[in-house]
């Protein structure tokens, strides 16, 4: 299933992709392996959702999305499930997760992540996010991000 | 990290939508993106590494979902006190098992994702953490994925 090899492809490319004509054969040269073998094995990765993609990470404020929400929801557990799937089909949510409340600080168990170019954008978004959980929501807030303080990604040890 | 809009090209706007997914495993692959877009490689290479360098990209490569080879991803929060916010975020960030962390405006106001090899791992940065700030990490583990899907349209 998952080998050394990978393990040190893994290693090799968790912080990007040599930007050079050929990058898979100086990943190749780095491993002491074929070319074709690190496109193998990054293929059999993507089929196996071991890698969700590959390609650009981008900066969401750089993009313009300035107003960057996490949105919490108490709804009932018995409707969490389709209640989150369909939250998640929702354009402007690029995350969506139902996590365990830390009573009583944090009655929250349905997380979706909304992004908008303002404030007010986002708000219209978490309004469009209350009419579809209706009755079955208790209580909300949003958590706007104020500062990005860290952002490499996974960092396995060499 | 910048917080600010880029001032972006439509070029780059182009480059940044082509390069969210779907890089081609093939010998000359950013030569191949570069034919779609209508550029040459090196114009593709120089605005990919003027994108990296300006953080309008934090990162090109692939985006590993390492619970799929037995790791671990935890978002946790924090409540810090103001005064100490700098010092703990230092601590915070200085882990490797931290992906990623952001402040927020809350009572929680940070937090954190921790992405480990083995799921032992998450426990150990968690007790690291707490042990070194003196703070109570709140750990908050999916327990289900309802969507993911990090591309945005520049």
């Amino acid at each position: 299933m998952h080998d050394a090899t990978d393990r040190a492809l893994i290693v090799a490319t968790q912080g990007g992709l040599p930007r050079v004509p050929r990058p898979y054969d100086d990943i190749a040269g780095g491993l002491g392996i074929p070319a074709a073998e690190v496109k193998a094995r990054l293929e059999r990765m993507l089929a196996l959702g071991v890698i969700r993609r590959i390609g650009a990470v981008p900066n969401h404020y750089a993009l313009g999305y300035t107003a960057n929400g996490m949105s919490v929801w108490d709804v009932d557990d018995e409707h969490c499930d389709a209640l989150g799937v369909e939250i998640g089909k929702l354009d402007f949510v690029t995350h969506c997760y139902r996590r365990p409340r830390h009573l009583p600080d944090w009655p929250y168990n349905l997380f979706a992540m909304v992004h908008g170019r303002s404030r007010e954008e986002c708000a219209a978004h978490l309004e469009t996010i209350r009419t579809v959980l209706g009755e079955r929501c208790r209580a909300s807030d949003v958590l706007y991000s104020t500062a990005i303080l860290k952002k490499t990604g996974l960092r396995i040890a060499e | 990290m910048v917080r600010e809009p880029a001032v972006l090209d439509d070029l780059d706007r182009r480059i940044v939508n082509a390069l969210q997914g779907g890089f081609p495993l093939v010998d000359e692959p950013y030569r191949e993106v570069a034919e779609s877009l209508g550029i040459s490689e090196s114009e593709l290479l120089g605005r990919l590494d003027r994108l990296l360098s300006a953080r309008v990209l934090t990162r090109f490569g692939p985006m590993f979902q390492i619970e799929r080879i037995g790791g671990k991803f935890v978002l946790a929060a924090m409540a810090v006190p103001e005064a100490d916010f700098e010092k703990v975020a230092d601590i915070v960030n200085a882990l490797p098992e931290v992906a990623h962390n952001y402040r927020r405006e809350h009572a929680f106001n940070m937090w954190f994702v921790l992405a480990t090899e083995r799921p032992d791992g998450i426990a150990a940065a968690v007790a690291a953490i707490e042990a070194a700030t003196g703070l109570r990490v709140y750990p908050f583990p999916k327990e289900r994925e309802y969507f993911v899907e990090m591309k945005l349209h520049a």
